[in-house]
């Protein structure tokens, strides 16, 4: 699927459910965009959040919410407060990277 | 004389002994296994003792009795892994090295890591059945129990056997409905996924089954805490679910020896690499079964498929060979849906559970993804295999280590 951003009119390769397919596709612009869409306005706390998502995505490991958790950024209790309803999936779509699955 | 560690005795450990006992040569190898406990738990009995289907001695019995003639048995837990030096440190301080080492230390459950969840109520109206001791506590409670909100929960993943938490509400039912008593329960599925299952093909069936059975679901549900003064557990997004009796899978996680030898991720699991089983770090450390971090299922089926690859790649490391990159995550696990019924699923790393026959393509007898009697004789049969071929290191007839596609509808997962 293609997804064109209208305030910055962009086209990203999104899957079914609005994930980035391509996270090198993504910059701050489309984080606001998705987030607007989730109903979140993002501070300077979500996007700490954010590239912290990134970093470890890039490095291949696999994010839990006990992992964020325990980054030393923010706890699972202010993680649920920045991300309502979807601590881990609403970031890491805000964040361009892949779904988050639990895989087994 | 060079030596090899097995540090754990469980369904992993046990095997592996017997499967190299025949294959090392024993004027040059000396096999050891270690392990903490003088009984083996055959832990899916754990699901079937709270509802009285198996007596405690059907799910216990001497660990040393299935070591091979041969190798060496030590009861004493370990306290330390040396990676640099080689070395294993025992309590009392025993020294013992090793030219070659495995990691079977499988994993268990921290209700500590949840605030309230093992305080005063714990085996009062909170239980685990991941445990002897909870799962026999829980029978005793549910033999006297008069009914009211059952919550079967799940605290965060992974767990080891991820359905079993499911098979338990599916039990329940069948146990209160042969009691006369169904009417006065009610159950409530609580799991921290955004669906009944893990892979989304089997989460549609099974979705189904709940929904046939009268129990609720409530997923996405991260538990922060147990309100155990008002019997309640809350998430973080501060929602609320009642119970006058709490069966929950707590935190899983690796033993706190991976954490004191500095060898663990955050849930105390081994690094290895997930084709070949050595561990990432230390090319004569391998590593087994649930202690490892492979997103694998952490299953018993899925232990006896690496022992086979393990056993192989060993024999290759001794050699100077490559080792075989081969194992494919295969898992295949019944899950037992009440009244004599039960499903079969068979997946693996890249796949995920099917339609179809097994093991023989095409003719079964087992039905995969459908619920049979024939399914459930194979559950039940499965504690005898266990016990006599399983972790004696014998080979099942029909059962492949990967996973065969033939006669098999297939799905595969988008990477
Ligand atoms: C309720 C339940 C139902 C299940 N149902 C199924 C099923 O239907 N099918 C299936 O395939 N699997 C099932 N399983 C999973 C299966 O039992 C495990 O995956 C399997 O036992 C893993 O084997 P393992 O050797 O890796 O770990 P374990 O068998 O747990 O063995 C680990 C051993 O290491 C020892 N150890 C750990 N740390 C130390 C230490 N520091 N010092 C000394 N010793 C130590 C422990 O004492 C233990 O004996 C079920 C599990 C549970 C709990």
């Amino acid at each position: 699927m293609i997804k064109t951003f209208c305030k910055t009119q962009v086209e990203v390769k999104v899957s079914e459910d609005g994930y980035l397919e391509d996270m090198s596709q993504w910059n701050e612009e489309i984080a606001h965009e998705i987030a607007g869409e989730l109903g979140i306005e993002l501070t300077d706390k979500h996007f700490e959040v954010i590239n912290y998502l990134r970093e470890k995505t890039e490095a291949k490991e696999a994010l839990t919410i006990r992992k964020v958790g325990k980054s030393g950024i923010v706890s699972i209790k202010e993680l649920y407060q920045l991300f309502p309803k979807g601590p881990l999936k609403f970031s890491s779509k805000i964040a361009g990277i892949p779904k988050p699955t639990s895989c087994i | 004389m060079k030596n090899l560690l097995i540090l754990g005795a469980g369904t992993s450990g046990t095997m592996m002994a017997n499967h190299l006992i025949s294959k090392l040569p024993k004027k040059e190898w000396s096999i050891t296994v270690i392990d903490q406990f003088k009984t083996h738990y055959y832990q899916p009995g754990f699901l079937f003792l709270p509802f009285d289907i198996y007596t405690t001695k059907q799910v216990k019995k001497k660990g040393e009795k299935f070591i091979p003639k041969g190798a060496n048995y030590i009861q004493k837990k370990i306290e330390l892994i040396q990676p640099d030096e080689n070395k294993v440190i025992l309590e009392g301080g025993r020294v013992l090295d090793y030219d070659i080492l495995i990691v079977a230390t499988g994993t268990k459950i921290a209700p500590g890591e949840i605030e309230g969840m093992d305080g005063p109520m714990w085996y009062k109206n909170i239980f685990d059945f991941y445990t002897y001791e909870g799962a026999k506590a829980l029978r005793n409670k549910l033999r006297e129990w008069e009914g009211g909100k059952l919550v079967v929960h799940i605290t965060e993943m992974p767990i080891k056997c991820p359905v079993a938490p499911l098979e338990f509400a599916f039990l329940a039912d069948s146990y209160f409905k042969n009691k006369g008593m169904r009417d006065k329960v009610d159950i409530t599925y609580v799991t921290p996924l955004g669906g009944a299952f893990t892979k989304p093909k089997a989460t549609e069936a099974l979705h189904h089954l709940l929904e046939e059975k009268g129990i609720k679901e409530v997923t996405d549900f991260n538990i922060e805490r147990v309100d155990y003064e008002n019997n309640k557990i809350i998430d973080y997004a501060e929602t609320e679910v009642e119970y006058d009796l709490l069966v929950t899978v707590p935190t899983n996680m690796g033993d706190e020896l991976m954490e004191r030898s500095g060898m663990g991720d955050d849930l105390n699991y081994i690094p290895t690499d997930k084709a070949t089983l050595q561990t990432k770090d230390h090319e004569n450390i391998f590593a087994i079964g649930d202690a490892t971090n492979l997103p694998a299922s952490k299953a018993g089926s899925v232990a006896h498929f690496e022992a086979e690859i393990l056993t192989e790649n060993i024999l290759r490391y001794i050699k100077g060979e490559p080792l075989k990159a081969e194992f494919d995550g295969h898992a295949n696990c019944f899950i037992e849906t009440g009244n004599g019924k039960a499903l079969l699923i068979d997946f693996n790393y890249t796949h995920e559970p099917v339609e179809g026959t097994f093991p023989l393509p095409g003719i079964g007898p087992l039905k995969l993804l459908k619920e049979s009697r024939t399914n459930h004789m194979g559950k039940m049969a499965f504690r005898w295999i266990y016990w006599n071929m399983l972790i004696k290191g014998r080979h099942i007839p029909f059962v492949s280590t990967n996973m065969t596609e033939k006669g098999k509808h297939f799905e595969t997962v988008e990477k």
